[in-house]
């Protein structure tokens, strides 16, 4: 893998299921608009910091398998589910043992994120340019933006059902030329907002590849001195029907408020890794 | 890259240091058997590297490279302080040698919120360039570069103390090291190079034997860098006390020497329309010789770098730099030259980096370019890198020197245009 592969990494940040951002612009569907901001927090947003172990085995065609490995912190930076800081710090293949990569989200989506990447072999601090959100992240058949979050303002979405266990919105892009889909189908937990099914369809109504929520364990963690469990995704699979080729993650060790200080995520702490990311 | 020690001092080292990591590990966790711990933490890797000159060099060997390479890392960890060896095992069949490099052997401890303190040999890097350096003094290899190791080959350890301060206001980087660490420049035993004294190439027929300042505590290195990030972009501010890096005085006998060198930069890099700008600066006081009048030692210099890095389409990344290197009391040093051949007072370079994934990222093809203008001549860096599994990694590419004046920087090496492959297993 080379940096640009691990700029992927970023995403891990987001939580471990495809979590696009919705944004309602109606605001004479009130329904749609909390759902989707329930979905935004609790896919992106839960606990003031996290950390965990990921895990992902891409699977090809020919059944031959690649394995990804890494530990990754997660740090809210103030209130209102905007800006975040992410840690990441390697552990396999063998060609990236060790690189850690950092990003400082930036909330507003108008401006890029800014990334770095240390390459211990050579000491080297290198800064990312954004990049395409669409492109494959580490090689699996997660995106990157499956994992940070499409912006919010891209797509049109539309409450198209419910059943027992899930709301179903229909997001359409608005930008058609940017994104390789037509249209995607989010199933949304109604009792935990979690979105634990997405369905990209190309034209007409083709299923070409499909993210779906395996396990979800709720997490005991303290928030303000009290207990609270929240809900996490640690099993996923994400499949790609065109090149039927699949990769299924898992997320461990999750521990959410356990401190993190801004300090972790500055240059410091990417050429010498802190002990939370190691372990 | 000459033996620095034997394989049974190899050895020891090995054992020295297995045996506190695995103790450690062991007290830590109160379980867990000594080899298990072992096993866990030791990683490397085994290659095979096999190159040739595409034409035939009167002064070198046909061969460019042919080494084998074992590398194993080890590190340790206990609650105030980490450890770690790297070190690379090797046979090389261009100077029928074997032997270790011990690439890091360091303690790092973080004791307080405001300190880092790193001691031993470790590699070090800062600067913004991209494969370009102006206050980056620490050692490179360019050999290893030249003849096709891989590009973690190009910096060289530094044996050094590195202290980092961190406040609020800004952080501040210290580096000593108690005696020189040149480059590992090009000297004409792996690759030939132009010898001004003679005026023409030269090679194994003439080895370049610098007389290095060797003494502890004496011939000592200082690197500085303070720096901080505003709003997502980079400064730095940037000193240096020590020698130029490679031979570039000369004493009236003609032997080849360090002279000294302070040097005083600035950097910012950070996000520029939708990729990254980087600018550095950087004044070369020539201490020997501030002035220029010495026609032996080279004169002061100012290196200016621009660059820009973007992503072109998916899984497509480039950058661009623009680097001029100015030789400073430049009227002296053309008086000094007595209207024998020299160097030009702007050395213009471009550079240019692509990198294009594809096949699930597991296929990397590179082109890394260096041009010069003004001294119409370039050096161009293809590369083919392909994981073949999560272990298994192959390997071809080329270095390839170009110009029409031997005696300029990148044309001197021309015949030692060459390709290589490699494989390599790690673990």
């Amino acid at each position: 893998m080379s940096p640009k592969t691990i700029i992927a990494a970023s995403m891990v940040m987001l939580g471990m299921l495809a979590a696009p951002a919705f944004a309602d612009e109606r605001p004479q569907a009130p329904a749609a608009d909390e759902i989707v901001k329930k979905a935004n927090h609790a896919a992106l947003y839960q606990g003031s910091d996290v950390k965990g172990a990921v895990s992902m085995i891409i699977t090809d065609r020919q059944g031959r398998t690649r394995k990804r490995g890494f530990n990754m912190l997660r740090k809210d930076v103030g209130a209102g589910d905007g800006d975040q800081e992410y840690y990441v710090y390697f552990n396999e293949p063998a060609d990236v043992r060790k690189m850690s990569f950092m990003v400082h989200k930036n909330g507003d989506p108008a401006r890029d994120d800014d990334r770095w990447l240390y390459m211990p072999g050579l000491d080297l601090v290198k800064r990312i340019a954004a990049g395409d959100k669409r492109t494959s992240f580490v090689g699996s058949d997660y995106l990157y933006e499956d994992i940070s979050g499409r912006s919010p303002l891209e797509d049109a979405h539309e409450l198209t059902g419910t059943t027992d266990n899930c709301y179903i919105l229909k997001n359409v892009p608005k930008e058609p030329g940017s994104v390789e889909f037509a249209y995607y189908l989010a199933h949304i937990d109604r009792k935990t907002f979690i979105p634990v099914k997405l369905e990209f369809f190309k034209k007409p109504d083709r299923l070409c590849r499909v993210i779906e929520v395996l396990k979800i364990d709720s997490m005991e963690a303290l928030e303000n001195g009290r207990k609270v469990l929240y809900p996490t995704v640690t099993r996923s699979v994400a499949r790609n029907l065109d090149t039927g080729s699949k990769t299924e993650m898992t997320f461990s060790n999750v521990r959410y408020n356990i401190g993190l200080t801004d300090q972790i995520f500055t240059e410091r702490y990417l050429r010498r890794p802190p002990k939370e990311a190691m372990r | 890259m000459k033996a620095r020690g034997s394989p049974g001092a190899f050895l020891c080292l090995i054992a020295a240091l297995v045996v506190p990591a695995g103790a450690i590990c062991q007290a830590e966790d109160g379980q867990g058997g000594l080899l298990d711990a072992l096993a866990a933490q030791v990683h490397g890797y085994y290659e095979v590297r096999a190159g040739c000159r595409t034409g035939r060099d009167p002064y070198e060997e046909d061969m460019s490279i042919m080494e084998t390479r074992l590398q194993l890392e080890l590190p340790a960890s206990a609650r105030w302080f980490d450890l770690k060896y790297k070190g690379d095992l090797w046979a090389d069949g261009i100077t029928d040698e074997a032997g270790h490099d011990t690439r890091e052997l360091w303690l790092f401890s973080r004791p307080t919120d405001l300190l880092d303190v790193k001691i031993g040999r470790q590699v070090l890097t800062w600067g913004t360039g991209d494969l370009v350096f102006l206050n980056d003094l620490f050692p490179k290899d360019w050999r290893s570069f030249f003849i096709g190791r891989d590009a973690e080959y190009l910096k060289a350890p530094s044996d050094a103390i590195k202290l980092g301060f961190f406040t609020d206001i800004a952080n501040l980087d210290l580096v000593y090291t108690p005696r020189f660490d040149p480059d590992r420049f090009i000297t004409g035993e792996y690759v030939s190079y132009w010898n001004g004294q003679a005026g023409r190439p030269a090679g194994r027929d003439a080895i370049v034997h610098a007389r290095q300042p060797d003494r502890w505590l004496e011939d000592y290195e200082i690197a500085l860098r303070l720096y901080r990030n505003v709003n997502g972009y980079e400064l730095a501010l940037y000193g240096y006390r020590g020698y130029w890096k490679t031979p570039e005085g000369q004493t009236p006998s003609g032997a080849p020497v360090f002279p000294r060198l302070n040097a005083y930069g600035f950097s910012v890099r950070g996000r520029t329309g939708p990729g990254i700008g980087n600018v550095e600066l950087a004044y070369y006081r020539s201490v020997n010789d501030p002035h220029g009048e010495d026609p032996l030692v080279r004169n002061s210099e100012a290196r200016y770098l621009a660059g820009y890095a973007q992503e072109i389409s998916t899984d497509l990344n480039g950058s661009l730099q623009y680097y001029v290197e100015q030789v400073l009391n430049w009227g002296n040093y053309a008086r000094g030259l007595k209207g024998a051949n020299g160097k030009d007072q702007f050395r213009h370079v471009v550079t240019l980096q692509l990198t294009q994934l594809m096949m699930d990222q597991n296929l990397r093809l590179s082109l890394g370019g260096y041009y010069s203008p003004s001294d119409r001549d370039a050096y161009l860096r293809p590369n083919i890198h392909y994981m073949y599994t999560d272990n298994i990694r192959l390997e071809l590419g080329a270095n390839i020197f170009l110009g029409e004046d031997p005696s300029t920087f990148f044309a001197q090496f021309e015949k030692n245009t060459n390709i290589y492959t490699a494989v390599r297993y790690s673990f």
